[in-house]
This record gives structure tokens, C-alpha cells and sequence, in this order.
């Protein structure tokens, strides 16, 4: 009996440790254990599939004779950068390394902008993008699927994007919890976090979590909500329910300290995040694209008491620019992407432009890791549609998505004291001849356009060598060992293309995600 | 049958207007319009610094830095600005659909294998909004092309304005498209499917299957040959037997008799090794579409002397270990081999982002000049209609972008639009909707 007592006592004090750490919101992004940055820069790379890279031993790096656009203050020409410890350590013409070890990048004639950050984006997420069983999923997290060795998040250095807001799919009127991260490619997955992003989450409002469309054949898959009516009612009641057990929280957080008998809530996953939201520790990303759903979830945010932090895709937000203004809420859309579907045919080029002249802060995303590469040239087109001016248009990809995430102390801009990101072009990144030849994150080059070439080379002899050595090896009767199964060969001769194509499988056209 | 009728008069009213009879169709203006001061990129001859052009029935009737100016025509200044041939986008699906998830609007596949038989020109929308926004953006000429089965049907070359579909028309039919099918588990567009990733079939089940398509296509194909004996021989005997008459075999016998062009949609260099042993065999006349491994066959392509429709160039590489970069330079390896060469988007929607597809090849190596080119005077060889349009020279149809830039950099706006001599509005369902809440208190 004594047993069983011990057992229940040690079981509730495990329960109450666990249900007191909950108000310290252990279920977060945050809970990555921090690493300074220098500590990161003296690790060198992990192999990997991305070139070897400078990974720089000296403490600083100096980039030198650029034309610097800076997105916060203008264009600073035959500029330098210097960069210690990861972090931006001055801006301006001619300057001097202290450190006789420093790296220096000689960039005559090239173009700096800050790395290219991306406000919606699924890329190197292992798997399916929604858990789409209930249109209220707060408690799944996206930074426990990543994939760091995704073949994508190398394409995606190669045109400067460093920083990516990591979404969970769009299937739920409440998805999942976000992740924002550098694509540090070679660093264990841990590094990618960033620290003190602001953690997030996606709501969804529309055709998506009404599932209207792709369900085809499997229309016994439909679920409550399926109208714009209900997706609200979905959202309002989840809210309603985090609020009575913030409630219960907060009465037993007043109740525990006369009474230790009190006994804590049950701890729920789903409305912890949701309560985090609530207290403002939590942002909202809500995908959404028609003027009335818009108005709806700000009008939902202001009844139930949350705000929302960026409306995504948000394609006829240009009609109701003022009422997004108005709540001080964030617009984050494609350059032109429309008519792939019934509430994607009213969206216009002109959406980042109209939005930002309308006090907006706004930013141009890629949902598609394929646009993703080619953000920079994305941005050019608010130039194009609606006038928006070269630093604003660069602020679409920079400055702005780094506001909308609550990183933009950090990143952003090339301003003194920020982390060294940055994407270097061989001509003006707004240029469609442009190329993106080097990206650096924290001091540390993550793509070396150079380096890619040569490693070409390398690995196109090895491949000859390698592929020349396996002939021979079946020419003699026996196969190498430890490879892995393949499929019989085709009747007759030796098949080149087995051998050439085998080991992996072909992506097909990509597609965007609109999720 | 019907179709039969229509394509029929379409190719009248064609050789009607472009013999130079009858010019009060509604295809062409009867403006006259000279647009003065302007930097003039012929394309195909030295780009003229300051010159006039003047367009006069629909037709360019003058170019040139000392030309005069028809007394009543209507001048438009354009210091500072360039004319440029109008942008031909050489794969499209544009007037056939309209909103993706809308089932209504959507005309791009028909069921079946073999659709030699469909016209696209027919299910061509005047009214679609996709063809202001192209053209807008300075595309003025589309092949729009149909995509369902093995044999998809025949294509069209359309000027982006016109209140009909027949005045629209520049060249119909203009190819034959077949969906080659894949041996390497990617590419091929709507060909055929490989069924669910789930369940993905091993390399030597899908070169089967690939094998079986196409015994498939030279089965249709001899026997449209065998229906085309028949016919000659019925012709020259009227004693034979009755022959039925069969649309899909009538289809193809221009194909087999190798008059009409087969666009042939391949993605990987072994299927387009393949494409190419099949057309050998079949004697037919192709051209490659897609070809995002085309760059690995590229002396090949250049010794049998096929043109590639490239495009989408803004996508990713075929393989995971092809380069980053690889569909941004196939354009200019395969033109170093001497493979002339289009560009396409493969979309509707967003035909207008033409120029930038061939902008990023000339990001990676392609030479600006054959970027441009490649936009204009070669897509119009390619498909035949080289004494229309792809250049600004005397006696082609006025096409025309007037720009204050080059028409491949993003920023770059179209100051003035003629199709087919009509200026066309700067307007569309975009920037209307732009202007409506612009106005917006």
C-alpha cells in the first residue's frame, strides 16, 4: 500500500512540475538551447552536399569596393563591410580589417543587399506540410520535421536566401506552429533556429480549410467547417475555449501559493498555444486571400483579443489596405502569381505597392521554393506594378519580412551591429541579368558561385571515374558490393542510363504549394 | 466535322488577307500611325538610333531614320523610347483556361490518347483575361497548344487581340503535339501517369511502359499511313471498296506525309534520344518542347538539325544532382552547339513573365541579343511565320512594343501596344482593378 502511495506521490509531483513549467511555455521555439555566434563560426562545416565552403578562421571579414544597398538608408557606393564575430561591425568607404587574419572579399563592381528573407516558405519540411485531420492543430510544431539535408535549401542559397519563415500547410482554419530559420546548410538543425524570433503560428481562411477544392474523389474527407462561416465559427469557439483555460491557469497560479493541495489544470497543447497567442507571446500568420475573410479575421482578432501579426498571400488585401493599416497588421504576397483559383482571380501585381502606399508594411514571399531562388527579382516587379521605390521594393524581401517575424533588431538590413547576411550579386539585383555569386550568413559563406563551378568539375571526373570502374566491375561478372539493391538490368547490353540515372529519383516540374 | 469546316475557313480568311485582297477585316486597322524619334530594334537588321516606323493597314509600311510621314497619320512621339517586334511566347494554353480550380473554364486536355483530330483554335476565349495581361506586358503572338493524351491535337500561333478567335488567328493549324512518353519517372507533360507515389514503379517498369506507349504512337501513326494509301489508291480507282471516313487518321496525314510539324513535349535527354530514333523511323519533322535536358544532347540536336522550345526556364533542375543552375544555361549551350531555339512559359496566367525566363538565360550565358532573338525572329522561323512577324521590317504585321527600356528587364514599362496595327489599350482586368481601388477613400 505504501508502494502504491509513494508511486501516486512522486507521479502527481511529476505531473505538477510538468503542469508549472507549462506557464514558462517549454513547448516553444525558444527552447533550442542558445549558441553565440562565435561559437558557431568556429565549427567548421559539416559534409554535406553544398560545396566546401570559406568557412572563415579568422574572427573577421572584410568585404570591400561594393556597391551596398542597404535597405534601410540608402546606397552607399565603393562601400565596405566589415564583419566581426558573425555581426555587421561597420558600414562605409575604405575600410581596414584589425585582424591580420581577416578574410577579404574583393567585390568591384558587385552589389550587396541584405540576405533575402522569405515570409512563407515550406521548404526542407520532411513529409506532408499539413496535419490535416482537424481544422484546429496548434499543437503540432514544423521545427520537428525539418530536414536539413533537403537538396532545395542549397538552390535556394544559390539565389541569396538566407532566412525563411517556415509555415505549416494552410488545410486548417488553426494550423501548426512555424519555424523560423537561416538555412545554415551543413549545420546540425538545431543552429537553424533563430533564437529570439517571435514564435508563430499558422491560421488559414478560405477555400483551403473550407477544402473546396483537391479533394476529388475523396469527398468523405469533407469535415465541419466548409463554408467561410464556419471557419470563423472554428476559430472563435478554439479562442473561446484557450480563454477558459487561461483562466482556470491563472485562478490556480493565484490559488497555489495559500493552498499546496490546489490542484493544477489539465494541460492541454492545443490551447497552450493558442493562450500564447492571447498573451502576445505568440504571432499569428494567417493565410487568407478575399477582402470579406480579411476584414473578418481582424474583426475576429479584435473581439476575441488577439492580433495578427501577417495576413499571408492576403491577395486582395489592396482592398482593404486601410483596415490592415488600421490594426497594425503585416501583408505578405506574391508578385504575381493569380487565377489558379476562384479567390486567387482577383489578385493583381499591384497588391505589395497599393498595400505599402497604404501604410502597410508589406513583403513579397515565394510559398515555392523554386520562387524562393529568385525572390530578388520577384521584388523588382512592386517597382514595375504600382511604383514603389528601388529601397522600398528591396524592403519587400528584406527589411520588411524581417519587421512581420519580430527579427528585424537582428537581420534585415545592413546596418552596424546586425548579423552579417548578406547576398552578392554580379549586377544590380533588381537586373534580370543579374547572379546571385556569394551568400553569406553570420560571416560565414553558405554559397560560393566560384566554388560551385569548380566543384563541378571535381565531381563530373568523379562520377566518369566511378561509373567507369562499375563497368568494368560488371564486365567481369560480379557487382561492387554494398550497393544497394537496384531494379534487374534491361535485356541486353550494360545500361548506361541505369547507371547514369539510378541512384535518384527525378523531381518532376515544380508545383507551387499554395498551402 | 464542323471543326473541319471552321479550320477550313479560318485558312481561307487567312490566305484571303494575307494575299492582300479584301483589308477591311476587322483583323487588321485601317489606321495609319507613324511613331517618330524612336530607338527602333529590328531584330534582324542594325538597330536604328533614331528613326521613324509606319504602320499603315495593320502592316509595317516603313522603317527607317529618313522616312516620311504619311500625311493623316497619327504620330506618336517616342523620344526616349524603343520599338521593339512584339514578344511571341511559343507554349502556352492561353484562351484556354481561366481560373485553375474552376472546372468550367478549363479547355487544355481532352480525354483519350489520340486527339490528332482537336483544333485548338476553336476553344481559343476571345473574352479570357489572361490576353490582355500578356500582352500588356508586351507579348503579343502565342502558340497556344493543347495538352491531353498521347497525341494532344494541333496548336496555334494567336495575336493576343481580336473580337474573334479568327481574327486572333495568325497561323492554325500550325503543329501536331504529342506528349512523349517518359522512360525516366520525370518530365513529360500530362502525357501519362505513373500512378501514386506510393507505389512508384522501378526504372525498368516505367522503360516498359514507355516502350508500350510508343509501339502505341507508330501503331496510330502506320496506320494513318496505311489510311493515306488507301485514300490515294481509292482516289486512282474508284472501283476499290468504300473507305469510312476517319477523322484522326484524316488528322494525321499531313503529319506522316511530314508536312505538318510535330512539337514533341520531352523533358529528359534519354527520352529525347528516344524522341528522336522515333521520329527518324516515323520520318517525321519535329521540334522539342520543354527540353530541360536538352543542353545534355545538345550536338545531337544540332546534327539533326531540331529546334527546342525552351521553357519553363524558371523551374528547377530535372535531377537532384544536376546543377543549380542547370535549366537557366541549357538555353545557351544548346545555342553554342548551333540549335536554334524558342522560349515558352507553359503557362496562361502568367504568359507575361516571358521575358524574364529568356532574361535568366542571359543571366547564365545566353547573349542578350539571342535572348531577344530567341523571342522573336526565331520562334517566327520555327513556326513558319517569319514573313509576319519576329522583326520589324517592311511587310510584316505591325506588331509592336514601343518601350522605355529593354523589354527583357523587369522594371521596364510598355509605353504603347499595336496588334495587328490596332493600338491596343495599356489595359486589363489587373490594372482596372488597380485604378478601382487606387480610387478607394
Amino acid at each position: 500500500m505504501k508502494k502504491v502511495d509513494a508511486i501516486i506521490s512522486i507521479a502527481l509531483a511529476l505531473l505538477l512540475s510538468f503542469a508549472t513549467s507549462a506557464q514558462s511555455l517549454p513547448h516553444t521555439a525558444t527552447q533550442v538551447t542558445p549558441k553565440s555566434n562565435a561559437a558557431i563560426l568556429k565549427q567548421p562545416l559539416a559534409a554535406s552536399a553544398a560545396p566546401p565552403t570559406n568557412a572563415p578562421a579568422a574572427k573577421e571579414l572584410l568585404i570591400t569596393n561594393a556597391t551596398i544597398l542597404t535597405a534601410s538608408h540608402g546606397t552607399i557606393k565603393n562601400g565596405s563591410i566589415l564583419v566581426r564575430d558573425g555581426k555587421i561591425a561597420a558600414v562605409g568607404a575604405n575600410l581596414k580589417a584589425t585582424d591580420a587574419n581577416a578574410v577579404v572579399i574583393d567585390a568591384t563592381g558587385k552589389f550587396i543587399t541584405p540576405g533575402i528573407i522569405d515570409c512563407h516558405s515550406h521548404t526542407a519540411v520532411e513529409g506532408a506540410i499539413n496535419e490535416g485531420s482537424l481544422s484546429v492543430t496548434s499543437m503540432v510544431r514544423i521545427q520537428d520535421v525539418l530536414d536539413p539535408y533537403a537538396v532545395n535549401v542549397y538552390r535556394e542559397l544559390a539565389g541569396g536566401l538566407v532566412t525563411c519563415n517556415i509555415l505549416h500547410g494552410s488545410a486548417n482554419s488553426i494550423g501548426g506552429q512555424n519555424a523560423v530559420v537561416k538555412l545554415k546548410k551543413g549545420k546540425p538543425v538545431e543552429e537553424w533556429f533563430i533564437q529570439d524570433a517571435m514564435p508563430g503560428i499558422k491560421f488559414a481562411l478560405g477555400e483551403n480549410p473550407k477544402r473546396s477544392n483537391n479533394l476529388g474523389a475523396n469527398v468523405t474527407q469533407r469535415r465541419y467547417p466548409a463554408t467561410r462561416m464556419g471557419v470563423e465559427e472554428t476559430i472563435r469557439e478554439a479562442f473561446i475555449k484557450a480563454k477558459d483555460y487561461m483562466r482556470e491557469w491563472q485562478e490556480y497560479e493565484a490559488k497555489k501559493a495559500n493552498d499546496p493541495q490546489a490542484i493544477a489544470p489539465r494541460r492541454d497543447l492545443q490551447l497552450d498555444a493558442l493562450v500564447e497567442i492571447l498573451q502576445g507571446k505568440r504571432y499569428v500568420h494567417s493565410h487568407c486571400y478575399r477582402e470579406d475573410e480579411i476584414l473578418m479575421l481582424l474583426e475576429l482578432g479584435d473581439e476575441v483579443g488577439f492580433h495578427v501579426q501577417t495576413l499571408q498571400h492576403v491577395l486582395e488585401g489592396y482592398k482593404v489596405a486601410k483596415e490592415i493599416a488600421a490594426h497594425q497588421t503585416g501583408g505578405s504576397t506574391f508578385a504575381d502569381w493569380w487565377a489558379y483559383k476562384l479567390e486567387a482571380y482577383d489578385a493583381i501585381p499591384y497588391n505589395a505597392a497599393l498595400m505599402t502606399q497604404r501604410g502597410v508594411i508589406t513583403s513579397i514571399n515565394s510559398d515555392s521554393d523554386e520562387h524562393a531562388r529568385r525572390l530578388y527579382l520577384e521584388a523588382a516587379k512592386t517597382m514595375k506594378y504600382g511604383g514603389l521605390t528601388e529601397e522600398q521594393a528591396l524592403r519587400q524581401v528584406t527589411l520588411n519580412p524581417a519587421i512581420q517575424l519580430g527579427i528585424d533588431k537582428r537581420t534585415g538590413s545592413i546596418e552596424v551591429g546586425k548579423d552579417a547576411d548578406f547576398a552578392i550579386f554580379s549586377a544590380h539585383p533588381f537586373s534580370v541579368y543579374t547572379m546571385v555569386e556569394m551568400t553569406i550568413i553570420e560571416g560565414e559563406v553558405y554559397f560560393d558561385r566560384k566554388q560551385d563551378l569548380e566543384r563541378r568539375v571535381a565531381l563530373k571526373k568523379e562520377k566518369e571515374e566511378l561509373m567507369k570502374k562499375e563497368r568494368e566491375m560488371r564486365q567481369k561478372g560480379h557487382m561492387p558490393t554494398g550497393r544497394p539493391a537496384q531494379p534487374q538490368p534491361l535485356p541486353g547490353a550494360i545500361d548506361e542510363e541505369l547507371l547514369d540515372h539510378g541512384h535518384i529519383k527525378p523531381e518532376t516540374q515544380e508545383v507551387r504549394n499554395d498551402q | 466535322m464542323i471543326n473541319k469546316i471552321k479550320v477550313f475557313f479560318t485558312l481561307l480568311l487567312l490566305m484571303v488577307s494575307l494575299a492582300g485582297a479584301p483589308l477591311n477585316t476587322a483583323a487588321q486597322s485601317n489606321e495609319t500611325y507613324a511613331i517618330r524619334n524612336a530607338r527602333i530594334v529590328t531584330v534582324t537588321g542594325a538597330v536604328i538610333e533614331k528613326g521613324t516606323v509606319v504602320i499603315a493597314k495593320g502592316k509595317i509600311a516603313a522603317v527607317g531614320a529618313n522616312v516620311s510621314v504619311p500625311s493623316k497619320a497619327r504620330v506618336i512621339d517616342a523620344t526616349g523610347l524603343s520599338v521593339y517586334p512584339g514578344l511571341i511566347d511559343s507554349g502556352t494554353t492561353l484562351g484556354l483556361e481561366e481560373i485553375g480550380s474552376v472546372a468550367g473554364g478549363q479547355d487544355t486536355a481532352e480525354i483519350g490518347d489520340n486527339n490528332a483530330n482537336l483544333q485548338v483554335i476553336v476553344a481559343v476565349n476571345p473574352s479570357s483575361s489572361h490576353l490582355p495581361v500578356a500582352r500588356v506586358n508586351g507579348i503579343t503572338t502565342a502558340l497556344t497548344a493543347p495538352q491531353g493524351g498521347l497525341i494532344a491535337g494541333q496548336s496555334a500561333l494567336i495575336n493576343l487581340a481580336g473580337w474573334t478567335w479568327k481574327e486572333m488567328a495568325l497561323k492554325t493549324p500550325v503543329a501536331m503535339h504529342i506528349n512523349f512518353p517518359t522512360g525516366d519517372g520525370a518530365g513529360g507533360r500530362g502525357g501519362f501517369d505513373f500512378g501514386p507515389i506510393a507505389n512508384p514503379r522501378s526504372l525498368v517498369e516505367i522503360r516498359r511502359e514507355q516502350d508500350k506507349q510508343i509501339d502505341k504512337l507508330k501503331t496510330i501513326l502506320n496506320e494513318a499511313k496505311i489510311y493515306g494509301e488507301a485514300k490515294d489508291a481509292k482516289a486512282q480507282d474508284s472501283t476499290l471498296p468504300k473507305l469510312d471516313v476517319d477523322l484522326k487518321k484524316e488528322a494525321l496525314l499531313p503529319v506522316v506525309r511530314g508536312q505538318m510539324p510535330v512539337v514533341i513535349e520531352v523533358q529528359m535527354a534519354r527520352d529525347i534520344k528516344k524522341a528522336l530514333e522515333f521520329a527518324d523511323e516515323m520520318k517525321l519533322k519535329i521540334i522539342i518542347s520543354g527540353g530541360v535536358e536538352a543542353y545534355k544532347v545538345a550536338d545531337l540536336l544540332k546534327a539533326k538539325n531540331i529546334p527546342v522550345i525552351i521553357g519553363p526556364v524558371l523551374r528547377f533542375p530535372a535531377n537532384e544532382d544536376d546543377a543549380y543552375d542547370a535549366p537557366f544555361t541549357n538555353a545557351s549551350q544548346l545555342m553554342k552547339a548551333g540549335v536554334k531555339i524558342a522560349f515558352q512559359t507553359s503557362d496562361s496566367a502568367n504568359s507575361r513573365n516571358l521575358p524574364y525566363h529568356a532574361g535568366m538565360a542571359a543571366a547564365f550565358g545566353l547573349s542578350k541579343e539571342d535572348a531577344l532573338k530567341a523571342l522573336t525572329i526565331y520562334p517566327a522561323e520555327i513556326w513558319g511565320v517569319a514573313d509576319k512577324i519576329g522583326s520589324i521590317e517592311v511587310g510584316k504585321v505591325a506588331n509592336l512594343i514601343i518601350t522605355d527600356g529593354d523589354p527583357l528587364e523587369i522594371i521596364t514599362q510598355i509605353k504603347h501596344l499595336f496588334i495587328n496595327g490596332h493600338q491596343v489599350p495599356l489595359t486589363s482586368r489587373h490594372t482596372e482593378l488597380y485604378e478601382k481601388y487606387k480610387a478607394r477613400p
